[in-house]
């Protein structure tokens, strides 16, 4: 028996070793150039480093419970989370290193190439039901929408949707992707990604802030120039106790190499 | 006592004690379920340490949160409407802070943000501030939120588990979802299951049966993240163009999913059931003129119904547990469930999509508890029907 206990402290003790691994969690939006980022980290310099999805809000979590050392996130911090990482005295950094047009899309079939934003939140809150209340055909708007710990949902809801809540019969799918597929396939839906999610089996349709004067398309120069009215950063939060073990990985995503990833990905990069 | 007797008493010893260590764990998980959960009620629907303040001239002294809801969607902007006198609503939260008050104001450790919110407070009369309790004074008026209810949780149709200010828990249309997407599966899975056990037991030729068999084994070993994927690809696509749907992610498409996931368990333990019926009376109703329809029909099943019954049951159990790919095809709206052809949310997809963001000990967290232990309950019931129906014979 005592040798068994042994054991397990033995391979505890080793694990708990190995655990120096850097863990990334978060935003789902952030994934695809993250991957690309450790990947081409790891091929220069070597080491372990884990990213996962999940969402913003998942990331933002895990970093709070201590159970990842980066958190990758595509809205602010909450002022609820700012003062929860205040109490428990973390000195928490938040480092923007892309951009990112937030774009509604439709099926490609989908006659509508523009809405405004007052348009949207209708649309979204569920208060439109029809295409054609928006100038499209006769055909019921099917939403589609993220789970609550997307910070794609947050900024959404707080940016578009002036607040309000999604409407209850939205769909809601845990994954990006998921999104783009189900577009893909049903003429009277509508969604929202990021700008690198954007694949020509879907239509991002234009935008207008100011009442439907102008209507701005989500592209990678109008995001660029800032013209695109939601253009959102990318962050990457960490504990200040934590710098020296992930500061190297920040320094190469913010060098010109990393930012260059940040373009190839179809994100947008900071200057 | 030799060696051989002690060798004996060791491994008995051990074999006792990994008996009673299993059961302590599963008392243990139990216990863990409940408790984590059970805390939700009595408590103001509120993010952990939050109080609802409004101004002092205010007298109005309760709140709901479907009110509070209504006021940040516009619906309700007049304090006359809530009994109140005539003013309007102005909702404060959290996030507001940043944009009325300017970091130096707040100082660098929020040192000043009680005296500017006790100062913004007793500057706006129709005013309604939800606010962590700490930051505000004590001398503030509170006004009381109506507590989460058993009654409210169960009863209640809107979950917004992560709305701001105030989060809302009506579980009822995920307790449905939960109930028609299993319904749907059993209403499937069961005739076919029984039909093919019977098929395999008594039909098959013994190179059939052994292809069968194998094939519904290598079902049974499909990862659920696998048939998610199918249903997505397959069935939700085919569903929404059979029906002429606007949205195929529905609850059918969810029970013909579980259905699937479900039906290697039936047939297998049905498929025991029905071969384990002793030969005599196949052989003495055959004799008695039977035909082997006949036989199969009024002997067979018969005999072997509490077998096949506890086979359906644990499949639906199964089924109602199931997880990822229920995630994957019923579109999560947590909608009142009125057909088998609308999105449904099931109590395992929410607590499976909700839990990552759910910072431990807060009310989201312990609703989802609460929502695992209701699965808890109805799995195990689901079981000891089987265990009781199996039990009879």
């Amino acid at each position: 028996m005592k040798k068994v206990i042994a054991l397990f402290a033995y391979l505890f003790i080793t694990f708990s070793n190995i655990a120096q691994t850097v863990k990334i969690k978060g935003s789902d939006t952030m994934l695809p150039m993250m991957q690309l980022q450790v990947e081409a980290f790891l091929k220069r310099y070597g080491g372990d480093i884990n990213v996962t999805g999940g969402g913003s809000g998942t990331g933002i979590t895990a970093l709070l419970d201590g159970s990842i050392d980066i958190a990758m996130s595509s809205r602010d911090l909450k002022m609820a989370e700012k003062l929860k990482f205040e109490d428990k005295k973390a000195d928490l950094k938040v480092v923007q290193i892309a951009n990112d047009a937030l774009s509604v899309i439709v099926n490609p079939s989908n006659k509508i190439l523009s809405l405004t934003r007052e348009q949207l939140e209708g649309i979204f809150t569920g208060k439109t039901v029809n295409w054609k209340e928006v100038g499209g055909e006769d055909l019921p708007i099917v939403v589609y929408t993220r789970e609550s710990s997307s910070g794609t949902y947050e900024f959404m809801k707080e940016h578009v949707m002036s607040k309000k809540e999604f409407s209850k019969s939205a769909i809601s799918t845990s994954a990006t992707a998921q999104i783009v597929y189900a577009v893909s396939q049903n003429k009277a839906a509508i969604g929202y990604v990021g700008l690198a999610y954007v694949e020509p089996i879907v239509k991002a349709i234009s935008i207008s802030y100011d009442g439907g004067q102008k209507f701005i398309a989500p592209t990678f120069n109008n995001a660029f120039n800032k013209i695109y009215p939601v253009t959102r950063p990318l962050y990457l939060m960490y504990g200040g106790a934590n710098e020296k073990q992930v500061k190297p990985f920040l320094d190469f995503v913010l060098s010109i190499y990393g930012q260059k990833l940040v373009t190839h990905k179809g994100y947008i990069p900071l200057k | 006592m030799n060696l051989a007797k002690l060798k004996d008493k060791f491994f008995e010893s051990v074999i006792y004690s990994t008996g009673i260590i299993s059961i302590v764990i599963v008392l243990f998980i139990v216990y863990f379920l409940f408790k984590e959960g059970i805390g939700i009620f009595d408590k103001q629907p509120l993010e952990e340490g939050y109080c609802a303040v409004v101004h002092h001239y205010n007298h109005v002294n309760k709140i709901s949160p479907e009110q509070i809801k209504k006021i940040v969607e516009g619906d309700l902007t007049n304090w006359k409407d809530l009994g109140g006198s005539y003013d309007s609503i102005y909702l404060f939260t959290l996030s507001d802070i940043e944009y009325k008050f300017t970091a130096e104001e707040l100082g660098e450790n929020f040192e000043h943000l009680n005296e500017k919110i006790a100062q913004y407070v007793s500057l706006n009369t129709g005013i309604l501030a939800i606010l962590p309790e700490k930051y505000v004074e004590k001398s503030l008026t509170r006004i009381k939120l109506d507590k989460v209810s058993l009654a409210g949780f169960f009863n209640g149709q809107d979950w917004y588990p992560a709305s701001a200010p105030s989060p809302q828990f009506g579980a009822l249309p995920i307790l449905l979802g939960s109930l028609i997407v299993s319904i749907g599966a059993m209403l499937i899975a069961i005739p076919i299951g029984i039909l093919v056990a019977i098929f395999l037991a008594e039909l098959a030729s013994p190179a059939v049966k052994n292809v069968m068999k194998s094939a519904t084994e290598l079902l049974s070993g499909i990862p659920s993240v696998v048939y998610g994927f199918f249903g997505i690809v397959v069935v939700v696509p085919f569903i929404k163009d059979l029906f002429n749907l606007n949205i195929g992610e529905t609850a059918l498409a969810g029970s013909v999913i579980l259905a699937i996931i479900a039906l290697p368990a039936i047939i297998s333990l049905a498929e025991d059931a029905i071969s384990s019926v002793p030969k005599e009376l196949k052989i003495a109703s055959l004799a008695l003129g039977a035909s082997h329809w006949q036989t199969i029909v009024r002997v067979m099943v018969p005999a072997a119904s509490s077998g096949i019954i506890s086979a359906s049951i644990l499949g639906i159990g199964r089924a109602f547990g199931e997880t990822m790919a229920v995630l994957m095809v019923t579109g999560n709206a947590a909608l009142m469930p009125t057909t088998f052809l609308q999105p449904v949310r099931t109590i395992t997809a929410t607590i499976a999509a909700e839990l990552g963001e759910a910072s431990t000990g807060g009310l989201h967290y312990q609703s989802l508890f609460i929502l695992g232990s209701i699965l808890f309950v109805i799995t195990f019931i689901f079981n000891l029907s089987a265990e009781l129906v199996a039990a009879k014979k």
